[in-house]
Parts: structure tokens; sequence; C-alpha cells
């Protein structure tokens, strides 16, 4: 059974539909990339994935026992974070609260795993500094580690390199990249970088106003649409 | 000067005096800390000049003003953490529209009752020197059970604090929590001003946050610190006010503006 199934779904605002007809599938262990020009509703499209929008038709079926507080989810950054007075290690740990009663207390096994986490995103040395003083690729790296704390199976992410500097960023494609591949957890990214995309994404889902293209990489290249899209992919971003 | 106070803190005035405002007091710093990071300071604010408008309104209709008080605030509560999740223009007005027509609406009811400039007075400077047997019971009965919620949903608070997206994403139920902040601020606000007054009853809730924060580099410290600032101000204020015969409210907002400042000035020093 596919771990996301979508069927015609129609997702929008005010009962007005941004995208159409939608029809995707993911499998346990896909990397999927979803791209496309501003506003076309990735954002939304992930939102929906969280449940943090409702869809106006159409169906999301979650199979494999994946339930809300199996997702691990990189918002994309709210100003108020950037200066934020918390530990690394105190939002690292807020990650694990999903699966917790309504008080919220965390066991030895959230404390452990946060810092498991920690070590794998190269962040621990981080742990007892304060978020506001990271630079934009530790802070997304540190976002990344809450994350993990939340899931085990499926990572949402919505532009995660956004604001930081080429060096951070193919740092931050590496690291998902192994999160894919070695820890074998299924990642769908939101990407305005094409090129990083198509480098490791296994599937990929390209949105446009009235049309919507889903396939593995491989068939995506063949298209017009990878064609038209990467040919001017510079006037694009 | 030492006997002065000596004398002084052992009268029962003062002594209600002390409990109720140091309850106070440390709630709304604790609150504040949560308000003040998600930038819904003015909404603090809105929140006791709709105290006020409520407070005015039922004494001069007769009815027990901390009664109608509480659901009202409460209610407002609710409405401006709504409007201001939407950070855009009309919203934050909305905001200063609630707050000063509240405050329009409290100023001509007690014009139009007769024998309510005592009262308005009261609400507007509070009356932290003149507290009754009951009024710090009252205190104690709300600020208690405030602290006590804070305590045990402390994680939670700092999750969805810290990003809602988040925590609604992975089944962290955000507006419940945020629902929670809400009733315990509404209560806290409608308490501090029966003794700190409406204009004074924000400042309690914002200046303590933001000092802590001016030190302090993790949310813990930063809601311990905010405590122990609001206590010790509320005492340097209320030690002050006596001293040199001051208006106990101000003082003690004088008292916080100075440690903020002190505070900046020691973060900044920290930071280079
Ligand atoms: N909260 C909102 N209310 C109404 N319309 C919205 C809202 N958020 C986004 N939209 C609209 O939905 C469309 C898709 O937005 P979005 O999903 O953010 O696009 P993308 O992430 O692909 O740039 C845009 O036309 C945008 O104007
Ligand atoms: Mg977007």
């Amino acid at each position: 059974m596919s771990l996301i199934k979508a069927e015609n779904v129609c997702l929008g605002y005010d009962g007005e539909n941004v995208v159409e007809n939608l029809f995707f599938t993911v499998e346990k262990g896909d990397y999927l990339c979803v791209i496309g020009e501003n506003g076309s509703g990735k954002s939304t499209l992930i939102k929906a994935l969280t449940g943090l929008k409702k869809i106006n038709s159409g169906t999301i079926t979650f199979g494999d026992g994946l339930s809300k507080n199996q997702i691990g989810y990189l918002p994309q950054q709210t100003p108020s974070q950037k200066d934020f007075p918390a530990s690394v290690y105190e939002v690292v740990l807020s990650g694990c609260l999903g699966r917790k009663n309504i008080f919220g207390v965390y066991s030895r096994r959230d404390r452990r795993q946060a810092l498991d986490n920690m070590a794998i995103l190269g962040v621990s040395d981080l742990k007892n500094k304060c978020y506001r003083t990271l630079s934009g690729g530790q802070q997304q790296r540190v976002l990344l580690a809450r994350a993990l704390c939340a899931t085990k199976t499926l990572l949402l992410l919505d532009e995660p390199v956004t604001g930081l500097d080429p060096v951070a960023t193919s740092e931050m494609y590496e690291l998902l990249y192994h999160l894919n591949r070695d820890h074998k957890i299924t990642v769908i990214m939101v990407s305005h970088d094409v090129n990083a995309s198509l480098k490791y994404a296994s599937h990929i889902l390209h949105m446009k106003k009235d049309e919507v293209y889903f396939g593995d990489k491989q068939s995506y290249l063949s298209t017009e649409w990878a064609r038209v899209f990467l040919g001017d992919g510079e006037k694009n971003d | 000067m030492i006997d002065t106070l000596i004398f002084v803190f052992s009268q029962p005035f003062m002594q209600r005096a002390l409990v109720g405002g140091i309850v106070i007091c440390l709630c709304a710093a604790l609150l504040g800390v949560s308000l003040v990071l998600k930038r819904y300071s003015m909404i603090g604010d809105g929140l006791s000049h709709v105290g006020f408008g409520a407070v005015v309104v039922a004494s001069a209709l007769n009815f027990a003003p901390v009664a109608v008080a509480i659901p009202v605030v409460v209610a407002a509560a609710f409405l401006l953490l709504r409007l201001g999740e939407n950070s855009t223009v009309k919203a934050d007005a909305a905001v200063a529209l609630v707050s000063t027509g509240s405050l329009a609406i409290g100023v001509v009811a007690s014009s139009l009752s007769s024998g309510m400039n005592q009262d308005f007075n009261s609400y507007m400077f509070g009356t932290i020197l003149g507290l009754s047997e009951s009024d710090v019971w009252l205190s104690i009965f709300i600020s208690v059970p405030v602290l006590v919620m804070f305590l045990l949903f402390y994680n939670k608070i700092f999750a969805v604090t810290f990003d809602e997206a988040f925590c609604e994403a992975t089944g962290v139920k955000a507006k419940l929590y945020n629902g929670l902040v809400a009733v315990l601020t509404a209560l806290i606000i409608v308490l501090g001003m029966r003794l700190m007054g409406a204009l004074l009853i924000s400042s309690l809730v914002i200046f303590p946050s933001l000092t802590a924060m001016r030190v302090c580099a993790t949310f813990k410290g930063v809601v311990i610190c905010s405590g122990i600032v609001s206590v010790v101000c509320f005492l340097f204020g209320i030690v002050a006010s006596v001293l040199f015969d001051l208006p106990t409210g101000a003082s003690i907002v004088i008292a916080n503006i100075i440690v903020f400042v002190i505070f900046f000035c020691v973060g900044k020093l920290v930071k280079r």
C-alpha cells in the first residue's frame, strides 16, 4: 500500500480552487520534489498534507498506518522565530511533543532521541546555544532535527533552503539525501531550485496554474515540461 | 528609614498588598513571555482596556464588577487573538479599535452614573494599598490555578509559542493551548486591573519578559528571570512609593523601566 495516495484533489482558498485534479502517489522511501512557479499552490499542497488546511474535494489517503503524529514538518520560518530566545536543545526536544499526552512531560527516551537527532544533523555542539544567534543554515538543521523527533517515516519540507548561502544550501540537500537514503525517511520537498531537485529526487510533481505533471524523474526529464522549465529556469528563479 | 519600613510592612494593609501583588506579578510575567514572543503585546494592552470598560459599565448597572469582567475579557481575548493571527493592517487596527472603544465606553458610563469617580480612579490606577481581605483571597484563588496550569502545560506552551504550524502538523493541538493562554491572560488581566489598574497591568505583562529577553538565552531562563524581575520590581516599587509617598502602580512600572534599561545595557555588553 502506498504511503500517500492523492486522488482528484482540489485545493484552494474560500471555495476557489488554486490546484485542480491532482493525482499522485508516494511510496515508502521516495524522494518527491514539488516544483513550479510562485503561486502555483506548492505551499498549499504541503499544508493540505500536514492537515493544516482542508482540501476542497477529492481524497488523500495515508497508508501504512501513517498517522498525524508521525509526520515531520519543516515550515517556512516565521519572522518571530528569528529572534526567539530558546536553546537549541529546547527547540529540538519540542519535536517529541506530538505523541505525548496533554501535559507533554519529556521522558528519558525523548531526551535520548533529541540528542541522537542532533548528532545526525551535526548540531550537537550547539546544544546550549541560543537559537537566535545561529546562522540560517544552522537554524534549518536544528528545525530538521526537531522534525526528526516527530517522525521516522515522512518529512515534509517547504523551501528549506530559502535565505541560505550556497554552501549551506548544498549541505542541506546532502543531509536530506542522506536521511532519505540511509535512514529510509520518505521526503516530500518544495523547492525553487530545479537543478538540485533533479539531482536528488526520485519523483517530480510539477505544478502549473491549471495543469500538473507527476511521474518519476526519468520520465519527467523526457517531457516537454522539463525542457521548457529547465530551459528558462534562470528566468523563473 | 529602616524603622519606617519595618513599621509599614507590619501593617495589615501592606501585607495584603504584598501577597496580592506578588502572586499577580508572577502570573503576569509568566504569561507575558508567551504573549510578547507571539507579538501579542498590544493584545494584552487591549484586554486591559476592555476589562476597564466592562468593570465600569457593570458597576454603573450595579452588577458585581469582577464577575462581569471575567467572561467579557475572556471573550475579548479570543476575539483579539483570532484577529491577531492574520498580521494585516486591518487586524492591527481592529485591536486598537476594540481597545480605545472600550475605554471610551467605560469613561462615558462612569460620567453618566453619579458618585463613580472613586471607582473610576481605582480601576484606572488600582488600589493595591487598599485591598480587602476578600480581594486577597480572590487573587490567590485565581493566581494559584493560573500558575499551576502554566507549569503543567509548560512544554506545550513553549512549543506552541515557538511554532504553531509545526505543532498543528505533528499533532499538538495548538489552538487548544492558544485558547488556554488566552483564558489565563484574561483572568490575570481582570485581577491585575483590580489591583494595579487598567493602565498599569499591561506593563506588568510586557516589561518583565522584555527585560529577561535582553540577557537570557533559553526559554526556561527567560521564564524564570521574568518571574523574578517582576516580583523584585514590585517590591522595589511598593517600598519606594511608601518611602517617598509616590503613587504605587506608577512606581512599580518605573522600577520595571529602570531594570529594563540595566538589563538592556548588560545584554549589549555581554554580546560584544
Ligand atoms: N491564506 C491565503 N488565503 C487566500 N489565498 C491564498 C492564501 N495563501 C495562498 N493563497 C493563494 O493561493 C495560491 C497558491 O499559493 P501558494 O500555495 O503559497 O503558492 P506557492 O507556494 O507555490 O508559491 C496563490 O495564488 C496565493 O495567492
Ligand atoms: Mg510557497
